[in-house]
């Protein structure tokens, strides 16, 4: 059934254009990202080969493009996941699911798989990208692993919050433009805690938990943290539609 | 050897009431379906008749009292309960992006339809709704008529014993009423029916029982045959019931017995 839910979702996400659009600016501005640093590490190369033990490609091209990447998915994850139930709910279609044979928590899931799904599309366009790399030399295979695992935990994150926001409107935009600001707004609230003494509110933001990932470093305390945020988000998500049942 | 007698309700529910905020939507309402019969509710615009649809089909949690399907409690068993369920709300719960045909798959595959019987099932369901020449089409496309065929097509596609229907005929042209007017009645033979509706001769022609609900109460309920035995006009009923004060309980015999 979750399946059956994640297949229809996908139908109808991938059967309008939007998806499409927002899916080629993003390869768009990745790729510019990308073909900046590949640039900028092919003038600096002959100074490199006298340093002893210089940064290798890994880390001069992939690791700063899987960080815009982490940005961007920040960016898009709410407008995707905005529309997964308030749209339902708008176009009265959430009656068809609710009197199904089938719980709110595999309704949940349904959605969140399907949005995962695509995430996974994203994150495999920019491993696409990184691998060309092969072509001209070699890669730290462990350092781009911990990069894409990093990559899908962070989204998720994204995934299952904006699924949550969705759960609280009618309209998608609201729901998309809350979720996208309070993302942000974790965002800031990190990087001012990193300038300034406040670290006892640092590390709210999923995206300062992939700084890690980025760097090549699992860490099980900000494994444990994504974990923790894709359930809770999830786990709330079911209670709202579960109170909406109770309180009309 | 099983009689009548053991196999449960297609429906009941026992003092079913919900209220939003402070203000009684439906009140202490009691009703049983058995298998194959139809039955009409009318009623004047917010008598609640619809919340008492979405209490019967598991959409919205009655404050109190309980509903089973075909002997399944509907709150401590939803998914078996609704397995035995199809359900048209008031406005059909089409996505427009989808073809006719993946809809009415998904509508299958959600309700538990083994895979090697969706194809027969969507087969028979379009022959049956008037809809075997629109495989392809969108449903964003199609006229309100077809989007009303369809709500109904969604609701039955899986054989449920209970088949619960909101105003299926609202804002379609005399010729399409006709049309879905056949449906149901075609419906009632096989399935247990319930259709809400606010035009009388509609429950009158194709209901075999007909309740009235006023205010959030069932305030008259009777079959369709013996009124028409005692020559009472429906119309006049519905009048002297649904008018504000005229309230009369000497007629509020919820549902018959078995």
């Amino acid at each position: 059934m979750i399946l059956t839910i994640a297949h229809k979702e996908l139908k109808i996400l991938l059967g309008s254009p939007f998806a499409w659009i927002v899916l080629a600016l993003v390869q768009a501005v990745l790729a510019w990202t990308f073909l900046a640093h590949l640039e900028a590490f092919l003038e600096i190369q002959p100074q490199l080969v006298k340093i002893a033990n210089p940064p290798g490609v890994t880390e001069a091209i992939i690791m700063p493009v899987f960080a815009m990447a982490s940005v961007v998915l920040l960016m898009i994850t709410p407008l995707f996941a905005a529309r997964l139930i308030a749209e339902e709910r708008r176009n009265h279609t959430l009656t068809f699911l609710l009197s199904a044979p089938i719980s709110l928590v595999e309704i949940v899931l349904g959605k969140f798989l399907s949005l995962l799904v695509l995430l996974s599309l994203m994150v495999a366009l920019v491993t696409l990208l990184s691998i060309s790399l092969l072509a001209g030399g070699a890669l730290d295979p462990g350092l781009l692993l911990s990069n894409i695992a990093g990559l899908l935990l962070v989204s998720a994150c994204f995934a299952s919050f904006g699924l949550y926001i969705s759960t609280l409107s009618t309209h998608p935009a609201i729901a998309g433009a809350a979720a996208l600001g309070i993302l942000l707004g974790l965002w800031v609230v990190d990087m001012a805690a990193e300038e300034g003494q406040a670290d006892s509110i640092g590390h709210i933001s999923p995206l300062s938990h992939y700084q890690g990932f980025n760097n090549g470093i699992i860490d099980t305390f900000d494994l444990a943290y994504f974990m923790l945020f894709v359930l809770v988000f999830l786990v709330l998500a079911v209670r709202r539609l579960h109170d909406e049942r109770i309180g009309g | 050897m099983t009689t009548s007698a053991q196999i449960p309700p297609a429906l009941s529910a026992r003092r079913l009431s919900r209220q939003f905020g402070g203000k009684m939507a439906v009140q202490d309402v009691s009703l049983e379906l058995r298998h194959g019969e139809v039955l009409g509710f009318l009623g004047p615009n917010g008598a609640g008749k619809t919340t008492l649809m979405r209490m019967l089909t598991g959409n919205l949690a009655p404050s109190h009292g309980w509903v089973e399907i075909c002997g399944k409690d509907l709150l401590d068993k939803p998914q078996d309960a609704k397995a035995h369920l199809g359900y048209l709300p008031e406005i059909p719960p089409l996505y427009r992006e989808l073809a006719v045909d993946e809809y009415l798959r998904l509508a299958a595959r959600l309700h538990r339809v083994a895979p090697g019987d969706i194809t027969s099932a969507l087969h028979r369901t379009k022959q049956r709704c008037g809809l075997a020449s629109l495989g392809n089409k969108l449903l964003g496309t199609l006229s309100k008529g077809y989007h009303q065929r369809i709500g109904i097509a969604q609701a039955i596609i899986h054989e449920p014993d209970v088949v619960i229907l909101d105003e299926p005929t609202a804002g379609l042209d005399p010729n399409q009423i006709r049309e879905i007017h056949s449906l149901i009645r075609d419906l009632g033979a096989e399935h247990a029916v319930i259709l809400s509706t606010h035009i009388l001769h509609e429950a009158e022609s194709i209901c075999d029982r007909i309740q009235i609900m006023h205010e959030g109460r069932i305030v008259f309920s009777e079959a369709v045959d013996r009124l028409k035995q005692k020559g009472e006009s429906l119309e006049e009923l519905f009048v002297h019931f649904t008018q504000s004060g005229k309230m009369s309980t000497s007629l509020n015999h919820p549902g018959r017995h078995m």
